[in-house]
């Protein structure tokens, strides 16, 4: 565990979260420090941080799968052509009750109001670390 | 500070799955009073080879183990398949997996190591388990088979899993479509310990009114056991046809067929009939019931001729009821949710609920964590009126339920 400057400026915790290789597809890890349980993932190239409680009632957020948001193709007259997976956007699944949120804002995808917290990651030597 | 690696997809514990569970009931101090789980599930089919063993007629037991496999659904005769999509296309990955969960030893039989695995996560001291394909069953053509699943399912489980832990209660299903056949399930069945009470799952069309179920409902009431009403779904439902989406099924079809059956009970006068016999209405939510009492209530006031058996109000006959808790709607409101609980005398009707492992269940914290109750109701809820109305003792006092209510 390290110590340095964080976003807001103030002290920020360091959490080692694993080696870089190690996310693979379908892989997460979870750090907890005291009552923070922070899951982490890769999704592409770029890692992601949040707290691994649903807004919901708790579950493992960061424990569930990672799949595109769903969107309807509308035609002209506004008849449905199509439903298909999102090309821009992912959404992470809680494994509980299904609640999604968007994997690049932590944003539920019903209510964009409501959304997780987000915790910065750095990458350092080909490993991973959270700020907390 | 701890390191845990996840690999989504691959194998369930439900001891993992279920951790922050765990975490909550100790927050919350569940520790400290009874917990009763009124509906919750285990998959019958899984233990599908044991149960055929129990069918008595050797027709329908060579049947049940056609082919050399033992199979419940499928391409079995047994139980009617249900289109559905419980699992969100896999985003409920449980659903997958839950085959591949690992009991330790076969001391213990594996339901009830899981049963109790789920228990001891979310904080609950007593569980009422029901099956899950066999919701429906009630829509099998052939009578015979309902009454030869029912009774093979009441014996493997009175036999096989009831007795190994005193937790885990059991509302014996009811072969519904034979009156005769269901009355004998329960002259049969009533003493058995772990049974507290007999369930009717909703999807079906038999009306409950009808007087070929008054001997049924007589020997409930004498016999101090609870009639639940489970509720479930079904896109074959030709009103329910039209919906394109499992989300739209599913929200209409538990509160539709549990509206139906619980007119039925009230309009028909069945609580003057059966004063005494205390029924739970299972799994749809809670806000049907005031939609219910209001419509009800309403046309009552003006066509009372058509109810001649009634000494009040529907909605007075409907709050006398037991409900069951989950899917509790929780849509922001919190002034509707308080007034459906004052509507429905909460205090002294409500019964918590997880319906555990399905896709919408609820853990203890839906009741513990409202704003707008006291830890005395919150207790009652969570517990003390499931004590009270199946003669639960206290897992706490070990006592008689409610004993420790004082302390509060």
């Amino acid at each position: 565990m390290k110590v340095s400057e964080g976003e807001t400026g103030r002290e920020a915790v360091e959490l080692f979260a694993g080696k870089a290789h190690e996310y693979g597809e379908g892989s997460r890890k979870v750090v907890r420090d005291g009552e923070t349980e922070i899951g982490v993932f890769r999704v592409d190239e770029t890692f992601y941080a949040y707290d691994n409680y649903c807004l919901h009632q708790g579950g493992p957020v960061c424990e569930g799968v990672i799949i595109g948001k769903v969107e309807a193709v509308l035609d002209e007259d506004g008849g449905v052509i199509e439903e298909r997976f999102s090309y821009s956007e992912n959404h992470i699944v809680c494994p509980w009750h299904g609640w999604e949120y968007n994997v690049v804002t932590g944003e539920c995808a019903t209510d964009r109001r409501m959304r997780l917290k987000r915790y910065e990651v750095v990458l350092r030597g080909g490993e991973v670390y959270v700020l907390c | 500070m701890t390191l845990r690696s996840v690999e989504v997809g691959e194998g369930l514990d439900t001891r993992e799955l279920l951790a922050h569970a765990s975490r909550q009931a100790e927050d919350r101090g569940y520790s400290n009073f009874t917990i009763v789980d009124v509906d919750s599930h285990h998959y019958e089919t899984e233990s599908w080879a044991e149960i055929a063993k129990y069918i008595e007629s050797p027709i329908i037991r060579h049947l049940a183990g056609a082919g050399g496999v033992s199979k419940l659904t499928g391409q079995s005769s047994l139980i009617p398949s249900q289109i559905g999509n419980q699992d969100l296309a896999g985003r409920i990955s449980r659903y997958r997996m839950r085959s591949l969960e690992k009991a330790e030893g076969k001391d213990v039989h594996r339901d009830v190591q899981l049963i109790r695995r789920a228990m001891s996560m979310m904080g609950i001291d007593y569980t009422i388990i029901f099956p899950t394909p066999m919701l429906n069953l009630g829509m099998h053509p052939q009578v015979e088979m309902e009454v030869a699943v029912a009774r093979a399912y009441a014996r493997w489980i009175t036999e096989e899993i009831l007795p190994a832990d005193p937790t885990i209660k059991t509302m014996l299903y009811l072969p519904f479509n034979d009156p005769e056949a269901s009355l004998k399930l329960v002259e049969e069945f009533a003493d058995r310990p772990g049974v507290v009470g007999f369930m009717v799952t909703t999807v079906r069309y038999r009306p409950v009114h009808h007087n070929s179920y008054m001997k049924i409902y007589a020997a409930l009431e004498e016999r101090g056991l609870p009639l639940g009403f489970h509720a479930a779904y079904s896109w074959q439902e030709r009103a329910m046809e039209q919906l394109n989406k499992f989300i739209s099924v599913h929200a209409l079809g538990f509160p539709f067929y549990n509206m139906i059956h619980l007119t039925n009970w009230v309009i028909n006068g069945l609580p003057e009939r059966f004063p005494a016999l205390k029924v739970v209405w299972i799994e749809s939510g809670l806000a049907w019931i005031p939609f219910l009492m209001q419509r009800l209530d309403n046309e009552y006031m003006m066509r009372s001729s058509e109810a001649p058996l009634l000494q009040k109000r529907p909605s007075e006959y409907m709050r006398d009821f037991y409900y069951s808790s989950q899917p509790m709607e929780q849509t922001g409101n919190m002034e509707v949710l308080k007034m459906t609980f004052e509507m429905i005398d909460a205090e002294n009707r409500l019964l918590y609920s997880s319906d555990y492992p399905h896709w919408d269940f609820d853990l203890p914290s839906v009741i513990y964590d409202l704003p707008f109750l006291d830890e005395r109701v919150k207790r009652r809820i969570l517990g003390g009126n499931a004590c009270e109305l199946f003669g639960l003792e206290d897992a706490k006092t070990r006592g008689p339920a409610g004993e420790n209510r004082e302390r509060v």
